[in-house]
């Protein structure tokens, strides 16, 4: 997959999944969604991609998912049957570090 | 409008901003957004200005700005006819939302169509679902641009692009972390940009928000109540005056009240301190930012105001009228007249760096430094801990004999004398020193202090310099409706007597 820029919103090949790029590594990133690589949000999907059976935990709305060295995070803003990985590992939810309400 | 999106996915039942009897749900406000987004762009305006009080028309029409590509832009009402007239110039084509009343005394330059509130929203909400997600997506485009309050000169039109605040957003809230009954008490108007955050953030969080158009502590009171209300911002003199508002009282009686967070000038101690009596069930916040800087950079969290209270070191103590450490996402350091970094404790210009930072105006560009350093224009320091202190706008440093006095050091002193209820030092001019320094005082009611027993109080606590020369006594001092201190104000007063 192409560089990425934090901010750029992806879609899955595969699923209703969407997220936004929080953060990633310089360089090529290669990031999955239910087996099948990302595609950018107005892009369309290639044909004949089906959801992989081993990459189907699904993705939860509004979590942070990361990678195992924490260069790689990514937004669901719209949640899908597909598990996200990179590398051919999955990504992991990040746990919330909660502030208090400031405004 | 993500955010707004993923809010509706989420929890599009429940109810996201209430005003009075009427509310819409997330799910209708992302169709009213829809539906007044194609006729923001139908009318081929440059940007969505508003200017009218709090209401349900301000979300829809602030996230269908976003959904049509178009800068929203919210006004002061408190401005006069000319002020206003010179500010829609610069925003000129525009759609302006007002209500019918205004409408009709607005004298509007050709190009402002005139839109009325009450069919705006009736238009927006009765329209059936939007056809397509067909929102602009560019992190680069201007969400919002705010015009500052002009206390020393021409409004500056701060942008702040939808990087920006959705960095701020996804920086300092979690996606739906609020409980079904949660609700957030919003009394700060929709031209300021604790209004804009705070219609962001409860979104994002899925807190229900509670609109007051027009803060008067009984009605806040009141609303807060009734309502239920678990989250609650205000300025200072917002506060100070709930508090006399509960005068006689021991406890505020707002059980619900989780979270009471403030921010937007300069909160004394006394009223924090009596505010804490008075709920001691809430949760305190701290929260210090910019319009610039897309609202909080900073928070003092309960934890530190309950630290700073108990504690017996005066340097932890201290924190309470500090404004807490930067945000996870935020750095800050304070720099020295030649741009570089000073130790802790050392006073300096207060510089941010961070993704919400945009330090950018219409016309003047990004202020913004080769490192991304944005130049805030406010003094302070940080102490050992990372506490960040403010003391008064670099603008507001009062130069006697070539030495760089600060008026928020000789306010804290003045402050601390047991007679004194508030206090404003600003310089006035002088043959001999080139600035002098003189302060106005408001005395608590039923105090007596002496102009002279005040000058030996600052002279026992700080050097010789930073004396008052002169000091006024005044009934009040002058504040915006926001909470700022009008020092020009000031100074124009005390200038006159001397």
């Amino acid at each position: 997959m192409a560089q990425l820029k934090p901010g750029s919103r992806l879609k899955s090949a595969v699923c209703d999944t969407e997220v936004m790029l929080i953060a990633a590594p310089g360089g090529d990133v290669d990031v999955t969604c239910g087996g099948a690589a990302l595609v950018g949000i107005a892009d369309e999907p290639p044909a004949g991609a089906t959801l992989a059976s081993d990459a189907a935990d699904g993705t939860q709305l509004g979590k942070r998912y990361i990678n195992e060295a924490g260069d790689l995070e990514l937004l669901v803003t719209k949640p899908g049957k597909g598990s996200l990985a990179s590398d051919g590992t999955p990504l992991t939810v990040k746990g919330a570090k909660p502030l208090p309400a400031s405004d | 409008m993500m955010l707004l999106e993923m809010a509706a996915q989420g929890f599009g039942s429940r109810v996201a901003i209430q005003n009075g009897g009427d509310c819409l749900s997330y799910d209708e406000l992302y169709r009213a957004a829809g539906a007044a987004a194609r006729e923001f762009r139908d009318s081929k305006a440059d940007h969505v200005s508003l200017l009218d009080v709090s209401s349900l028309a301000v979300p829809v029409a602030l996230f269908a700005s976003a959904w049509a590509g178009l800068p929203f832009v919210p006004l002061n009402y408190r401005l006069s006819g000319p002020e206003l007239a010179a500010l829609m110039a610069r925003i000129n084509p525009a759609l302006l939302l007002t209500d019918d009343e205004r409408a009709s005394n607005l004298r509007t330059p050709a190009g402002i169509q005139v839109r009325g509130r009450d069919s705006f929203l009736e238009a927006a909400r009765s329209a059936t679902s939007p056809e397509s997600n067909d929102w602009e997506t560019d992190p680069d485009a201007i969400a919002i641009l705010l015009f500052t309050s002009g206390t020393t000169g021409i409004p500056k039109a701060a942008v702040l692009r939808h990087k920006h605040l959705v960095s701020y957003i996804l920086g300092s809230v979690e996606f739906g972390a609020a409980g079904e009954d949660d609700a957030a008490l919003v009394c700060v108007p929709p031209y300021h940009v604790a209004g804009m955050a705070a219609l962001l953030s409860s979104v994002y969080a899925g807190r229900r928000v509670v609109q007051l158009a027009n803060f008067d502590a009984q009605s806040w009171l009141d609303l807060a109540r009734k309502e239920r209300v678990t989250n609650a911002f205000v300025v200072p003199t917002m506060l100070a005056q709930i508090i006399d508002a509960l005068e006689g009282q021991t406890r505020a009686d707002l059980p619900h009240l989780r979270s009471l967070s403030y921010g937007g000038g300069k909160m004394p101690l006394s009223v924090i301190e009596k505010a804490m009596a008075l709920f001691p069930e809430a949760n305190f916040t701290n929260a210090y930012g910019l319009t610039e800087t897309s609202s909080t950079i900073t928070i003092l969290d309960p934890d530190d105001h309950r630290t700073a209270a108990n504690s017996e070191d005066d340097a932890v103590r201290r924190r309470l009228v500090s404004v807490g450490r930067a945000l996870p996402s935020i750095e800050i350091e304070i720099h020295d007249e030649a741009g570089l970094p000073v130790a802790a404790g050392e006073r300096g210009e207060i510089c941010v760096r961070g993704e919400q930072v945009s330090g950018e105006y219409l016309g003047t560009g990004s202020l913004l430094n080769e490192a991304g350093w944005f130049p805030t224009r406010d003094a302070g320091h940080l102490d050992a801990e990372g506490y960040l202190f403010l003391e008064g706008r670099i603008d507001d440093v009062i130069v006697r004999g070539g030495e760089n006095l600060s008026p928020g050091e000789i306010e804290d002193v003045l402050l601390e004398h047991e007679a004194v209820a508030d206090a404003a030092v600003v310089g006035i001019p002088d043959e001999r020193w080139g600035e002098g320094v003189a302060a106005a005082v408001v005395l608590k009611t039923g105090c007596q202090a002496s102009d002279e027993e005040l000058k030996d109080w600052v002279k026992r606590h700080l050097r010789s310099s930073r004396v008052p020369q002169q000091i006024g006594f005044r009934d009040q001092l002058p504040y915006n409706e926001t909470g700022k201190l009008l020092r020009r104000r000031v100074r124009e007063d005390l200038a006159g007597e001397a």
